[in-house]
């Protein structure tokens, strides 16, 4: 550069040109480093990891027993860790069940059709739950309500991890009723403790219970196809139900569909 | 100043001397060094760094290469090819064959950033790129899983190929989290290292389904 040349300004002109260009550049830049400290800053979220592995446990069994005292604001912990690794365990469990039933997803990947699922599941019903509280004056705040239905998505994990595996009807309904129930059941009353009136009390526990419980329906049926796929091939002559529909599945459910197969066509 | 009183020098004697205060130590790789260099060398230092980082990862032993010099090389390769060997596994292998690369691609580098999170919101000392290095890395055993699958799903389909795969991706899976446990779980506080195990746990049992449930069409 000579004469102190910018952009084809010579002289005073290019020295000026530089030095506006530099001043700019660090402006800009430091803008940038400030908002990027304000917004991704990932320390607001700190304080809702701070959890001991005893008190996730303690938390998950918790999880499972309905309290008696619904007329005193029962405790919730505004813990984020827990119910986050139960969405993932969810969205694990649920990649396997599709996998075992040969779900064919046209528009889009397994990946991210479970994905999308458990986690708009998650904060798109927290996020209702918690306009439904602020309508029905209920003392909960996002953080708790999500951390309480991340909770209750541990009774889910089970159900659907089991019933993955041993593919019997019955066998999910009455995990469906038990289990879903009992976890549908503690959310319910905690939000109960924290609620006042009937008629609010009526609305947000409908609304919950509902949505928890048909979830759990839908993530049975929507990803299990197969049951479908038995009672297809059950026109088929001498074909064994599971040789069509999934896939590398070992000898030993084999026998178990076809108990299952035998137990259906006789209803 | 009357302290410098005495302190006298003679016009006669010149003064001389470095005026520039000489720099500490030398970085190995400044610029004007690594850029006149072959491209050759280049290349050979960065695949020597990979190389040894991979042998890290087969005997994770309490060193910290893989931590101080990270890099992302090696899990870009080993991601690419796991990627690459899993494709074409599904049932309607027309529509399938590209989401399949995408969907192992975004598993492993999102599962790999969302644990990165977690260790650091639970208080570690790790860094974020260092975290990731390690976690690519620690997908060596799982890709040479991915290998031994396919050479024995070549040999046939049935229930015995089943248990061989099975075993073998059972072991690899739980070389990944023993390895990856070594190195990360050491920059937590003491009593908080299950809670990074188990994301870590769940994160390649993801990927060593994905291996285990594989068929070629």
């Amino acid at each position: 550069e000579e004469d102190g040349e910018f952009l084809g300004m010579k002289g005073l002109r290019g020295q000026l040109g530089r030095q506006v260009a530099d001043q700019m550049w660090q402006v800009g830049k430091r803008q940038a480093s400030r908002a990027f400290s304000l917004y991704a800053n990932i320390d607001i979220l700190r304080p809702y990891f701070d959890v001991e592995p005893v008190q996730v446990r303690a938390r998950l069994l918790e999880s499972m027993i309905p309290v008696k005292m619904i007329n005193f604001p029962q405790k919730i912990a505004g813990e984020l860790y827990g119910p986050l690794m139960l969405v993932f365990t969810l969205v694990a469990i649920l990649l396997h069940g599709m996998k075992t039933s040969d779900t064919i997803i046209r528009e889009g990947t397994l990946m991210g059709t479970a994905i999308g699922t458990c986690f708009g599941y998650w904060l798109g019903v927290s996020s209702f739950m918690y306009f439904l509280a602020y309508l029905c004056n209920a003392q909960i705040t996002m953080v708790q309500m999500l951390s309480l239905l991340g909770y209750g998505l541990f009774g889910h994990c089970i159900t659907l991890f089991v019933t993955y595996n041993i593919h019997f009807h019955s066998l999910f309904y009455i995990f469906w009723l038990v289990v879903g129930g009992l976890s549908t059941l503690r959310m319910v009353a905690v939000l109960v403790s924290r609620t006042v009136g009937h008629t609010q009390r009526l609305i947000l526990c409908g609304t919950l219970a509902a949505l928890h419980m048909l979830f759990l329906l839908y993530l049975h049926f929507a990803y299990h196809k197969v049951v479908e796929g038995i009672l297809d091939t059950l026109e088929g002559p001498n074909m064994p139900p599971f040789q069509r529909v999934a896939r590398d599945i070992p000898v030993v459910s084999n026998a178990v569909l076809n108990t299952t197969a035998k137990a259906i066509a006789l209803t | 100043f009357p302290g410098l009183a005495d302190v006298s020098i003679s016009q006669d004697i010149p003064v001389e001397g470095e005026i520039t205060v000489p720099v500490g130590s030398h970085s190995p790789d400044e610029d004007f060094s690594t850029l006149d260099e072959p491209v050759k060398d280049t290349i050979m230092r960065d695949l020597k760094a990979v190389g040894k980082k991979f042998v890290h990862v087969m005997y994770p032993r309490k060193s910290s290469a893989l931590l101080r010099d990270w890099d992302l090389w090696g899990p870009l390769v080993l991601c690419v090819s796991l990627a690459l060997m899993l494709q074409g596994g599904s049932a309607d292998s027309k529509d399938d064959g590209g989401p399949q690369f995408a969907e192992v691609f975004v598993i492993i580098w999102f599962g790999a950033v969302v644990i990165t999170l977690n260790s650091k919101l639970l208080g570690g000392t790790i860094s974020f790129f260092q975290s990731l290095c390690v976690l690519g890395y620690c997908v060596l055993p799982l890709t040479v899983a991915m290998l031994v699958c396919r050479l024995v799903l070549l040999a046939g389909a049935g229930t015995v190929s089943f248990i061989i795969r099975l075993i073998v991706v059972g072991a690899m899976f739980g070389w990944s989290t023993l390895a990856s446990t070594a190195f990360l779980a050491d920059s937590q506080p003491p009593n908080r290292k299950a809670l990074v195990v188990y994301p870590i746990f769940l994160f390649y049992f993801v990927i060593s389904w994905m291996i285990l449930t594989f068929t070629p069409q």
